[in-house]
């Protein structure tokens, strides 16, 4: 074979570096919305190689909803201070505080819906043009169709049927005041991807990814976990098992998933055999058929 | 799964309405095992909602609800799938609507399109079309698969037929690697397992064609392009005299110590450093991102491009272009644009129409000169400053262009300089 080529997660990871750099070049105010998953967490690896030897130029961005995992606070603020890049927190708590949104109520509530007021909220105090995520086409059918940079108006919104082409590698990023830009530089990696470049790369992951023991209870066909916001339901109980998440969002709706895989060639290797997507463990999806396209259109990640 | 060598397909489809298009991704999807449990169970359910007998694989790649109320598919939706010898990307775009935009978008990234033939109908104008901007957009390899062949009793002389009619007109266009694959995407023949009710077909399969058409030929590695992107200037003690422009190799292959150009100052240098995404290397080549150091201290920024000396591009204000109109707000006469050339932007106007392409006879209008959403014309374009070309046609990178608009900033047209 010839020698001048590249493997795919070479050319994938190329590819990320490519559009941060566009960022960088194209916007004034970006930043990258860090979530403590391990898809923000690859784009930032990724933003390091793009520009070094100089530091990161972008602020890592969290939203944070008071519902956290303790690993995620620690392990945003150890890189935080690794990478010496500014830290911007938007805080759901203080909007419902400002009386901005109103916390959902019933047994099923959660504080996913109302991330979209603080996330817009934050993009608009801080003169935000680019929000980073690390959001990829695979992950739900909404997704399949986002640009790896998309426009969205000065009220935050996606509008699906109205999207600008992207043809070759030629991003346009104009925008007017106000309106900002989401910006996906892993849109063409998949799950098994993104853990295939971890375990090359020897990223540093929240030990929440890596099998471990911990109180959970059994709810909507996943593992969730016990803590300060969990109410028990009727018939529930805790009890101890060995689990690991998939996905990291919010403590009260992510799922995890009985697992001995305790090591990274081990997760991948079970990431391999999965037979189910990964957001299956994630409540917040399935409350309707629609209901990813629903919240992107508002302004959702 | 290892982690290995395995290279990256990009590929488009192609097809009209009811050509059975997403049936044959379904079909590719659910037959490589890519289908996860969870999304099959609510394929199973939406199928039996809507009184399917058995599962509607087209189902796989229903999207937006817009989409399902309306039965049709919105723009360009990219999908994925992993065999053990490669990765692919699958720009699906739709059969109607703005359909010569979304086949452009998609196709331009693409190595390879499928183009979707119904075995009862032949080749219709839709299909001429297909080949045509699989064509232009200079698509190294093209797939013609003619689906349906179960409802004519896979017969060969009907795919020989189709053969000879495709054979016909596309003698016309250039394209580098055209094959024909009979199949049948509902039942799954010639799909990923090869077929047992047409021993006549002695090639492979479309998958296993997908797997081995060789990919790493279609970049162009005689011309050292480098289009800078950003420099890197980092404020740390220990990097105080670095400067990196950091860009991705568009083609060709640039090493250290080679003597390179930027232009458009034409001032010339040597090659230092080349540092990639994990570390400093001998060579670079596309699609590779890096950043280079050059031994001389010369300014350069965005826009400018780094070639090697002995090969460099053509700077021109003056440029034909092929131009195909992406948005619902028409050309103006002599209206200015801002024109993107890699990371390049000027300024532009367009001074002349020269033909628009009839795209049902794919024949020349020479009277129509109106640039209106989907059509494809012939134009020549002005800039304010010179752009550094090579004809798309040996170049996919520094040959292509977009034009946005200035007064709302949207994409309205790609082109592929001539």
């Amino acid at each position: 074979m010839n020698k001048y080529f590249l493997n795919y997660l070479d050319e994938l990871e190329s590819e990320a570096i490519y559009v941060l750099r566009e960022v960088w070049a194209q916007f004034q105010n970006p930043v990258i919305l860090f979530s403590g998953g391990k898809d923000s967490i690859v784009v930032t690896h990724l933003a390091k190689k793009a520009f070094y030897p100089s530091k990161i130029p972008f602020a890592l961005m969290h939203v944070d909803t008071g519902h956290n995992f303790p690993e995620t606070i620690k392990f945003r603020d150890d890189l935080v201070n690794s990478l010496e890049v500014r830290l911007i927190v938007g805080s759901v708590q203080e909007s419902i505080n400002q009386g901005r949104v109103a916390e959902e109520q019933g047994k099923h509530a959660t504080r996913n819906a109302l991330q979209i007021t603080t996330l817009l909220d934050t993009i608009e105090v801080n003169k935000i043009d680019c929000a980073i995520g690390g959001g990829r086409r695979d992950e739900e059918k909404a997704r399949a169709k986002e640009r790896f940079f998309s426009h969205r108006d000065d009220f935050g919104q996606w509008d699906p049927k109205n999207q600008r082409p992207e043809l070759w590698n030629i991003f346009n990023g104009k925008h007017f005041e106000g309106e900002h830009f989401r910006v996906f530089p892993i849109s063409n990696w998949t799950e098994m991807d993104v853990w295939n470049y971890i375990k090359r790369e020897q990223i540093e992951i929240p030990s929440l990814y890596i099998a471990h023991e911990r109180e959970v209870v059994w709810r909507n066909d996943s593992w969730i976990p016990n803590s300060e916001f969990l109410t028990l339901h009727e018939n529930e109980k805790i009890v101890t098992k060995k689990i690991r998440f998939r996905t990291l969002g919010d403590i009260t709706i992510t799922g995890g998933l009985e697992s001995e895989a305790d090591s990274l060639e081990k997760i991948v290797n079970e990431v391999a055999a999965m037979r189910q997507t990964e957001r299956g463990n994630r409540t917040d999806d399935k409350r309707s058929e629609n209901a990813m396209e629903d919240r992107k259109k508002q302004g959702y990640f | 799964m290892e982690i290995n060598n395995n290279q990256l397909l990009r590929f488009t489809t192609a097809g009209s309405v009811d050509d059975g298009k997403s049936t044959l991704i379904g079909r590719l999807l659910y037959d490589s095992k890519s289908i996860f449990e969870d999304q099959l169970k609510a394929i199973e359910n939406t199928s039996r909602k809507r009184g399917h007998d058995g599962v509607d694989l087209a189902l796989f790649t229903d999207g937006l609800r817009d989409e399902r109320e309306q039965g049709i598919t919105i723009d360009v939706a990219y999908r994925y799938f992993t065999t053990p010898k490669r990765k692919f990307i699958i720009a699906d775009t739709p059969g109607h609507i703005q359909y010569t935009r979304n086949m452009v978008t998609g196709a331009s990234t693409a190595n390879a399109a499928i183009i979707l033939i119904d075995a009862r109908h032949g080749v219709i104008e839709q299909t001429k079309r297909h080949a045509f901007i699989a064509s232009l957009l200079n698509i190294p390899h093209v797939i013609v698969c003619i689906n349906k062949m179960d409802l004519t009793d896979f017969s060969e002389d009907v795919y020989n037929e189709i053969i000879k009619q495709f054979e016909a007109f596309s003698s016309k266009f250039i394209v580098m690697d055209i094959r024909f694959i009979p199949i049948s995407a509902l039942l799954g023949d010639n799909v990923v397992h090869r077929s047992e009710n047409m021993p006549w077909y002695k090639g492979a399969a479309l998958l296993h064609t997908l797997e081995t058409i060789h990919v790493s030929s279609d970049y162009n590695k005689v011309d050292a392009r480098f289009p800078v992107q950003t420099v890197l200037r980092p404020q740390r003690e220990r990097f105080l005299d670095y400067r990196g422009y950091a860009g991705r190799v568009s083609s060709g292959v640039l090493r250290k110590g080679d003597e390179v150009t930027v232009m458009p100052s034409g001032f010339s240098s040597v090659i230092d450093s080349i540092q990639g995404p994990s570390g400093s290397l001998e060579e670079a080549f596309a699609p590779m991102s890096v950043s280079i150091t050059l031994k001389d201290d010369i300014d350069v920024g965005r826009g400018d491009m780094i070639v090697r000396s002995t090969n460099i591009p053509e700077a021109s204000q003056d440029i034909e272009v092929w131009l195909c109109w992406l948005h619902d707000n028409s050309a103006k006469p002599r209206a200015k644009y801002t024109i993107r050339h890699t990371t390049n932007e000027q300024k532009a106007i367009i001074k002349e129409v020269v033909y628009k392409i009839d795209i049902n006879t794919l024949g020349r209008n020479n009277e129509d000169k109106e640039l209106n959403m989907n059509d494809i014309c012939k134009v020549r374009i002005r800039t304010t400053k010179p752009l550094m070309i090579d004809p798309y046609r040996e170049n996919r990178s520094t040959g292509s262009i977009i034009l946005v608009d200035e007064n709302t900033n949207e994409t309205v047209a790609a082109g592929m300089i001539v």
